[in-house]
């Protein structure tokens, strides 16, 4: 079957033309009604707050409020340091570090978790990475899972006491947020 | 349909002469719900559609009402439904026959869908009647899911945290993707109440979606006929009976009992269905020790637990509904009602059990045993439309099937349905 390839004419000009000036027309006027629902520049701004540690004891935690999320503050105990430190990285799920703090690539020792000489201090986002429950282990009678860290009442996540998934669907370790020292026992989270 | 269509319509008024000129809605209406032959051997099964339209059509105007005493902000949300069950006058009713109505309104579904299943009415020439079915479904659940996110209690807040999590699962596809989705969904870095707000918006919008996807569904349904329990089709005058009065009839029974059973819920159990965890208002911080979705989703959050794996299990849930769509060309079998399919009867009630045990499995906590049932039946669930419905097909030997709707009545009556009237052509 031959082809008669024509030169394109004039009308083939101003059918392509109005084409794309409408394909982009529409995608501009679409755009506005697909941003209007994204967190805007009040939600975005980077509220950071400072939290006083000096009233939590060892082997207590508490949960602060930032930028809408629970935030897991938990003194830990010798022991549990301990054991987060003898966990061999082939026993990990998610063998990176997921510390706002340090390259993505940061490997989940228990010093990769933690700040630099505030290891029994373990901040991280209280929020499932399966799929945004809170997990259970911030009060006195919560059961701590498996490996006496968290664990997610929604599907079963027990994490570790560096915060580490270990065992059920959550596919990552708990993120820990950007936050400093200021001074002895206060902390700036954001 | 067009060999014994005629219409009985002759309008008498001067106005009805002067409108059938115009716009003959009423010709079309009288052609499609007085003279439409309908097969004259339907059994209340069938009388679910109605039922389904009829609840359709409640929830709007119970859900308009709601609107005019419903707050859609995170800090009046959860007070202003109380107020509405003490304050406002008749609240208490409409607000339970809205949230009622709802799981009335799955239950016909999940009738009418196993009905639908059971006698084949997806098989060819009905493929996009079924398919436009299968997308009122999803747009149905849409539509509950924002609506239960409504009243701003602990199962709201944490099943609109749990569900739009989903698609942060495509994370693990293209990374960011997912968290970006789930942000812009939300309006912020976790639910709050611009999330509510959205919702509240969609939730007035999707019903008349759907309305306009019932008539649809209606019109191709017009268009290719009814299918009946024998798997047949109206071929000729005898095989039918005119809508009006016989179907219309036999639906009003079925729906004034479909009716009782919705107002005992309605008046005397009007929180059976629901959890008590929804009277706590929400809390970003605590997330309740169990929580489930409501029971019609059960199954389906049976079966994104099953699989041990984040993306897989949303996967799983997602494809256990879209693959309905590909029931039409997964059953092989020439034969359409399963009442004349002795191998394949095993397999749809074994299905049926499946779906059942997935929704009991689904309200328990996500341990050990509980787990591996669940895959047990998520296995059977896909097994059934993957393996089973094509091999069946293939390999079983179907009873003899009538030769036509009137020659299986004729046999059964023995004679005695001869009187019966049948449409006129």
């Amino acid at each position: 079957m031959a082809i008669e390839a024509e030169e394109p004419d004039r009308r083939d000009f101003l059918v392509l033309a109005a084409s794309a000036f409408a394909a982009v027309g529409g995608a501009m006027t679409l755009w506005p009604f697909i941003q209007q629902m994204n967190p805007d520049a009040g939600a975005q701004a980077l509220a950071s707050i400072e939290v006083d540690l000096s009233p939590v004891k060892v082997g207590q935690a508490i949960t602060v409020l930032w930028r809408g999320k629970p935030v897991f503050i938990r003194h830990r105990t010798e022991e549990e340091i301990a054991v987060a430190k003898a966990v061999p990285m082939k026993d990990l799920i998610d063998e990176y570090a997921r510390n706002a703090a340090l390259p993505e690539d940061a490997l989940a020792t228990d010093p990769n978790r933690t700040k630099d000489g505030h290891e029994n201090w373990l901040i991280m986002v209280g929020i499932c990475t399966h799929l945004g429950c809170v997990p259970k282990g911030q009060a006195q009678g919560d059961s701590k899972g498996d490996f006496g860290g968290w664990l997610c009442p929604c599907h079963g996540s027990h994490y570790d006491t560096a915060g580490r998934i270990r065992k059920g669907p959550a596919p990552r370790n708990l993120e820990v947020p950007v936050y400093n020292f200021v001074s002895g026992s206060l902390i700036k989270i954001g | 349909m067009s060999g014994i269509s005629y219409s009985s319509y002759k309008p008498t008024t001067k106005v009805g002469k002067w409108m059938d000129e115009r716009l003959p809605v009423g010709r079309m209406f009288h052609a499609q719900f007085v003279d439409f032959p309908t097969p004259r051997n339907l059994n209340y099964w069938w009388t679910f559609g109605g039922i389904l339209s009829f609840c359709l059509m409640a929830q709007i105007v119970t859900g308009i009402v709601l609107a005019m005493h419903y707050q859609p902000s995170g800090e009046m949300a959860f007070d202003s439904v109380e107020r509405i069950r003490r304050d406002v006058n008749f609240g208490w009713l409409i607000r339970n026959l809205h949230a009622v109505g709802a799981s009335m309104f799955f239950i016909a579904a999940y009738v009418h869908i196993f009905r639908g299943l059971y006698y084949g009415s997806y098989k060819a020439p009905r493929e996009i009647l079924w398919i436009i079915g299968v997308i009122i479904f999803i747009v149905m659940m849409a539509t509950a899911f924002m609506g239960y996110s409504l009243p701003w209690g602990q199962m709201s807040f944490w099943g609109v945290t749990v569900i739009t999590n989903l698609f942060s699962s495509i994370d693990s596809i293209v990374p960011g993707l997912g968290t970006t989705v789930v942000e812009w969904l939300w309006g912020g870095y976790s639910v709050t109440g611009v999330t509510l707000n959205r919702f509240f918006s969609l939730h007035y919008l999707l019903p008349f979606v759907l309305a306009g996807l019932v008539v649809l569904h209606v019109w191709a349904l017009h268009v290719v006929g009814q299918n009946s329990p024998m798997g047949l089709d109206v071929k000729t005058p005898s095989d039918g009976v005119p809508f009006t009065p016989y179907a219309t009839s036999k639906d009003a029974v079925g729906m004034f009992a479909f009716l009782l059973f919705f107002c005992w819920f309605a008046f005397f159990l009007p929180d059976y269905l629901g959890h008590a965890d929804n009277y706590v208002e929400a809390n970003p911080l605590v997330t309740p020790p169990h929580i489930v979705p409501e029971w019609y989703f059960l199954p389906f959050y049976a079966i994104l637990r099953a699989i041990p794996s984040k993306l897989g299990g949303v996967i799983a849930m997602f494809g256990a509904i879209a693959i309905l769509v590909l029931v039409p060309w997964l059953d092989t079998s020439k034969v359409r009602s399963t009442k004349y399919r002795p191998l394949y009867r095993w397999f749809f009630w074994l299905f049926v059990f499946s779906c059942v045990a997935l929704g009991w499995l689904g309200s328990k906590p996500a341990e050990a045993e509980y787990v591996f049932w669940a895959r047990v039946f998520t296995f059977y669930y896909f097994a059934h439309f993957i393996v089973v419905m094509p091999l069946v097909g293939w390999f079983e030997k179907p009873l003899k099937v009538p030769g036509s709707i009137t020659e299986a009545v004729l046999a059964k009556n023995k004679g005695a349905a001869a009187a019966a009237p049948a449409a006129k052509s």
